[in-house]
């Protein structure tokens, strides 16, 4: 665990890009990931919270049959968590209520990174006015609270497609994530594996996206995660609020629906409401927990000593 | 939430070339020029500047925008004319549809800053600004208190977690910390409810709700202080609960990075005292990722005031965004999405300026090349 870091600037935590031979850094970062409690812990729960998501559909079904006369009935064998207010199956609901919000997380978190990665590698390493102008760009755009602004697009045009609101979350999110590439870059830029590539003249794209992004892949996905939490946090949030169309099922419309019909002043009713709460805050858990273990790894300093 | 110590950002301004002998002989143009504070200013100015015309062609240029959707609804609703539908959106939004549109903008602009941002439709016959000045300083109350004691505490966590690493107080921090951090703030505001106030019963949510008990007035005595601080109970637990874990994060990150500096070294071995040491040495330098990082969590907890204040009933522009969303008061929206965001940008301001005040590097704009 001996990671060798050269000298690096006083205010940047980069991550020494580990270039050990034969092991490839994403595998390493891998083995010390599992290694760690917290780590372990986090991989479980998300691995554990997609796979429920994935492949539960797949055994249940999409479809929910609902019982009305049966509403809000309390949990019994036959039903684990009981029903909710139209006499479907709280369970079954929950089972399937996943897969929009991993996908809008995923999504979301892929467009943000795509696009952070891009422009922020861009404006690194050529600098000058496009950098600039990105930074101006920047700027602007995190100054804007991003919910409220996630709030009023969804009030002005209608959201309604989850693929739709996964494009705006990302679109939206980029900035900050640019930021950090693009800081990333302006150190990595001034490394020997750089200057070999320019005096080969390999060309700008391999340089940059070729021998540059790929040292900073450890770091990518890193923030990766945190762009699907912040994605999942305001996708939601706005299912939750009901700013965005209440059509099918996820964990945000469950809670928005516990919440709108009083399920909470209902003891039979509480699983409706706390475990799609459950399920979320566990997912924002794992993925919370995965982020820090590989900010220790990767920054030695933080570790405990 | 995007405050994670490895997105920690660079203080803004990192653009200002290195120019060290600036200071010898400058003309007094020069160094207005290169004034940090009106530069902030003028930048501050910029991007409301930006988001004032953002507001503008999202409301009135983009195809399906409010001041159509408006004129259709009423025609298609009431069975107005074009004219007495368009009449009425021109009064709410502010703007003369025979003028050609650099001039509506123009007028616009000349509007918002005479603090002229049209009038709700939700509730005929108030202006929009009335009812912000009337919603807005609950938030800033209850989201800045929130944000000064939880920012007190994490610093205090943060660097006892420095200086213990691995102790207990460390490990208890980020495992809580990583806790509440995981739970979403509305997610926090429900389970406050349901658990604290139905299921035990300790919390008294119906006399909590609102900003204030009925009979209580405005006054500068104990009883209204009192009042309106137990009604912000509730949203201020949340925003310090959830956000209290990361600024001790950060905290003990800058603070491990300072005590490994030679200069830290250095004060030990002229046998400083300790408290000096953690003070002025350590403490000082370690706050400034903490204050950088204030712009960006700022905006988060405003915009998570929406859902929490919602939870809550707290009556502050959250809540009023809500309702207007709910009631598509159009120009109440475009209000507060400005209003917000001037909020945020002075914020960001504030920040700098401290910033500026504690590191003369940025002031001086040498430093900071992040």
């Amino acid at each position: 665990m001996t990671a060798t870091s050269p000298p690096v600037p006083a205010e940047q935590n980069v991550p020494t890009p580990a270039k050990s031979a034969g092991v490839s850094p994403l595998r390493r970062l891998f083995s010390e990931l599992t290694r760690s409690t917290s780590g372990f812990v986090g991989l479980c729960l998300v691995l554990a919270i997609v796979l429920l998501s994935v492949i539960g559909p797949m055994g249940v079904g999409t479809s929910v049959p609902g019982d009305p006369a049966r509403a809000w009935e309390a949990p019994s064998g036959q039903h684990w968590l009981g029903l909710e207010g139209a006499g479907k199956d709280t369970l079954h609901l929950l089972i399937i209520g996943g897969r929009t919000v991993l996908m809008v997380g995923f999504l979301a978190a892929t467009i943000t990174t795509v696009i952070a990665v891009a422009i922020g590698a861009l404006a690194g390493y050529f600098g000058g006015r496009f950098d600039a102008l990105m930074l101006q760009l920047t700027d602007i755009v995190m100054t804007v609270p991003q919910i409220v602004l996630l709030a009023v697009v969804g009030a002005f045009y209608k959201l309604d497609s989850p693929t739709l609101l996964a494009l705006i979350v990302g679109v939206l999110s980029w900035p900050v994530l640019m930021r950090s590439i693009r800081a990333q870059v302006l150190s990595l830029k001034e490394r020997e594996f750089v200057e070999a590539a320019q005096l080969l003249d390999v060309g700008w794209v391999r340089i940059v996206f070729g021998e540059i992004v790929p040292n900073m892949a450890s770091y990518i996905l890193i923030n990766f995660i945190i762009a699907v939490t912040n994605a999942i946090y305001a996708m939601v949030g706005l299912y939750l609020l009901g700013l965005a169309p209440q059509r099918g099922v996820n964990w945000g419309i469950m809670i928005n629906d516990a919440w709108t019909k009083g399920a909470m002043f209902n003891p039979d009713a509480m699983p409706y409401i706390i475990a799609p709460v459950t399920m979320i805050v566990l997912l924002q858990l794992g993925l919370i927990l995965l982020t820090r273990t590989l900010e220790e790894i990767l920054n030695p300093r933080l570790r405990d000593r | 939430m995007a405050a994670d110590a490895v997105t920690a950002d660079a203080p803004p301004g990192t653009g200002a070339p290195d120019r060290p002998d600036r200071h010898v002989g400058e003309s007094l143009g020069h160094r207005i020029y290169h004034s940090f504070i009106l530069r902030r200013l003028v930048r501050s100015a910029f991007v409301i500047w930006v988001v004032a015309t953002g507001v503008f062609l999202m409301v009135r240029l983009l195809p399906g925008n409010p001041v159509d959707v408006y004129i259709n609804q009423q025609i298609a609703l009431y069975g107005k004319s074009y004219e007495q539908a368009a009449a009425e959106a021109q009064n709410y939004f502010r703007f003369d549809p025979a003028t050609p549109i650099w001039r509506q903008y123009l007028d616009y602009l000349w509007g918002l800053l005479h603090g002229d941002m049209g009038s709700s439709i939700a509730t005929p016959g108030v202006t929009v600004t009335e009812k912000i000045a009337h919603y807005l300083p609950w938030t800033l109350y209850s989201v800045g208190l929130a944000l000064v004691i939880s920012i007190t505490i994490g610093l205090l966590l943060g660097m006892i977690m420095a200086y213990r690493r691995g102790g207990i107080i460390d490990h208890a921090v980020s495992i809580i910390g990583s806790g509440f951090h995981a739970i979403p703030n509305y997610l926090l505001a429900i389970l406050i409810v349901v658990v604290g106030a139905v299921q035990l019963g300790v919390i008294d949510y119906t006399r909590m709700r609102g900003n204030v008990s009925p009979g209580v007035s405005p006054e500068l005595s104990f009883r209204f202080l009192s009042d309106i601080g137990y009604h912000a109970t509730l949203p201020m637990i949340t925003y310090i609960l959830t956000t209290v874990g990361t600024w001790a994060l950060i905290m003990k990150a800058s603070t491990t990075q300072v005590l490994g500096e030679d200069y830290v070294t250095v004060a030990r071995a002229r046998g400083l005292k300790d408290s000096r040491i953690q003070t002025n040495y350590v403490g000082r330098n370690a706050l400034l990722p903490l204050i950088a990082q204030i712009a960006t969590q700022a905006g988060f907890i405003v915009g998570g005031a929406i859902f929490v204040e919602q939870t809550f009933s707290y009556e502050g522009v959250g809540l009023l965004l809500f309702e207007s969303i709910n009631t598509r008061d159009y120009p109440m929206i475009q209000g507060v999405l400005l209003v917000v965001t001037i909020t945020v940008v002075l914020a960001n301001l504030c920040a700098d300026l401290v910033n500026a005040a504690l590191d003369p590097r940025i002031r001086l704009g040498e430093g900071g090349a992040a």
